[in-house]
């Protein structure tokens, strides 16, 4: 009997390979390791509607627990894997099993930037937002009136500020650069969300740098920043950033870079190991990227089952995100990494409007905010190759569907 | 509850009891009926849930908001009068019955 194809880590990546391999037929049985005790599941809206406690539990799963056992997927959750033996091809449990693999699929995803301990990372009060559990800590905390500081302000950190207000909590955000969103977003886009934020009442802080967050007998009083000013807070949320789970890879020797290393189909510098997901990275257009993407994750995962399938597949996908803050549908398509000028489309409505990225004459992505056309005919234009004037994506009479098709 | 019927192209069908409030996306998947993915778990961003309603029933399915109709520009099988994005149905007594057929994009 053929060893099964394993899958380390059960997220979103791997609810996306196992759901193709079934769809395809494919006979090869299928393991499922994963270190956290549930089936995969979304976790966008963990700091959306999950957060408000707007949405049960059952309801993040991808797919019902049940499902996987109809399609004869072998389940082993609560389980970490902490070696690869690729000579030996098998895998080695924190209990100490050893699991053969045909194929290796490693979707272990990222974990959430922590505050060192010496900056009071570890201080009672203190939390990040990656998994249920996280959110299930965090939770019974927002409660209305207490304060809340957030340290990071990117998408996650936005969202947390915005589910905050909802409920009733005073909010401060920190963010140590001279924007927030400064990493993945132009100035205009900044612009935005700051002033959504400030028009609910969160107070944002830029270029503002945390020294340490203070406490008392372990419990959380404060955060002290680098000018000296003090903060108060009951709660503190971090959110700077995430960093890939590559050390399983790393230590068996598989090529790593910003990421585990892959190439166009999703395979590892070990050819019987793929990786997918937020773990990986891979060229395009000549820069190393890494996405942390539900449609990174999905279409990676899929790319996977069909290539063990036999289809002759590359990944090419066209990326996209999205984010929910308030009323604020913010949708993305493309990478703007290596854009050198932006155009502000204005919307039909005062809070929305589009961000189109260039490099050069080269239309690359669009952050669209509440302006639904521009993200959905915007991706037709991008997947065309088309790259529309400023002049006429700044027109607000241009109609985008025209030029979508080529008009 | 309502008791859900897709149809496929091949003439296949899959029927299934939804409990209300849940939205006919997740129904879809839970229950394995095949190209319809719900990448974005209902947030109206992928368009991977289209579906077509059998016109008798689609005034029951419910409005559809702009966000919605301009996101059925985007999906894989062009849209039709009947299409709807089945991640903004949501289940309830009234759809007891109701007849979904599935695009297949080729
Ligand atoms: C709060 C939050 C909000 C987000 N919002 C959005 C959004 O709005 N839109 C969007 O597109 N994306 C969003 N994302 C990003 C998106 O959820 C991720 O990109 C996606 O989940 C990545 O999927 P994955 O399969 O690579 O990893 P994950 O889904 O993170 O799964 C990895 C799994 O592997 C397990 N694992 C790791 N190492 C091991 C090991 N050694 N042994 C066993 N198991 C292991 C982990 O415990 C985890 O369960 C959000 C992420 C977070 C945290
Ligand atoms: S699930 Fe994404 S639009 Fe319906």
């Amino acid at each position: 009997m053929t060893a099964p194809i394993v899958i380390v880590g059960a997220g979103q990546a791997a609810a996306s390979f196992i759901a193709r391999h079934v769809a395809l037929s494919n006979p090869r049985s299928v393991l499922l390791i994963g270190e956290e005790p549930h089936p995969p599941y979304q976790r966008p809206p963990l700091s959306k509607k999950y957060l408000l406690g707007e949405l049960e539990r059952e309801r993040l799963f991808i797919r019902p627990l049940e499902w996987y056992r109809e399609q004869n997927i072998g389940l082993r959750f609560d389980t970490r894997v902490d070696a690869i033996e690729p000579d030996q091809h098998r895998v080695l449990t924190a209990s100490g099993e050893s699991i053969a693999y045909d194929k290796l699929l490693l979707c272990t995803g990222s974990s959430a930037r922590r505050l060192p301990d010496a900056m009071g990372g570890s201080l009672d009060g203190v939390f990040t937002l990656r998994s249920i559990a996280d959110i299930d800590n965090v939770a019974s905390q927002f409660q209305a009136g207490r304060k809340l500081l957030i340290v990071g302000g990117g998408y996650i950190g936005l969202e947390a500020a915005a589910v905050a207000r909802k409920l009733g909590l005073e909010v401060t955000l920190l963010e140590m650069a001279e924007r927030i969103l400064q990493r993945v977003a132009a100035a205009a886009t900044s612009d935005y969300f700051r002033e959504l934020h400030q028009g609910h009442g969160v107070q944002i802080h830029e270029s503002a740098r945390l020294a340490r967050l203070f406490g008392e007998n372990g419990k959380l009083r404060g955060a002290e920043l680098e000018s000296g000013a003090i903060i108060d807070a009951d709660l503190v949320l971090v959110g700077i950033g995430a960093s890939p789970n590559i050390e399983l890879a790393q230590a068996a020797g598989l090529a790593c870079d910003i990421g585990i290393r892959v190439n166009d189909f999703c395979q590892t510098s070990d050819p019987d190991i793929y990786a997918a997901g937020d773990c990986s990275c891979f060229t395009r257009n000549g820069q190393t990227i890494r996405l942390e993407s539900v449609q990174n994750a999905a279409d990676q995962g899929d790319l996977v089952a069909r290539r063990l399938a036999g289809e002759d597949v590359r990944y090419t996908a066209l990326p996209w995100f999205w984010s929910d803050q308030y009323d604020c549908k913010l949708q993305i398509v493309g990478l703007n990494q290596g854009h050198n000028h932006t155009v502000i489309r204005p919307g039909a409505g005062a809070a929305s409007r589009s961000i189109w990225y260039y490099r050069d004459d080269e239309l690359l992505a669009i952050d669209a905010m509440n302006e639904p056309k521009s993200y959905a005919f915007g991706r037709k234009i991008i997947e065309a190759g088309i790259s529309p004037t400023p002049r006429l994506v700044a027109d607000p009479m241009t109609d985008l569907k025209a030029l979508a098709m080529g008009k | 509850m309502a008791t859900i019927t897709w149809k496929m192209e091949d003439g296949s069908e899959i029927a299934a009891d939804v409990k209300n409030g849940l939205n006919l996306m997740e129904a879809a998947t839970a229950n394995n009926v095949p190209h319809i993915e719900g990448e974005c778990g209902g947030c109206l961003s992928c368009a991977t849930c289209h579906v077509f309603v059998d016109p008798q029933w689609f005034a029951k399915t419910g409005e559809i908001d702009d966000i919605e109709d301009t996101m059925l520009e985007m999906t894989d099988v062009e849209r039709e009068d009947n299409s709807r994005l089945s991640c903004q149905i949501i289940a309830s007594d009234e759809l007891d019955g109701l007849v979904l057929y599935v695009p297949e994009p080729e």
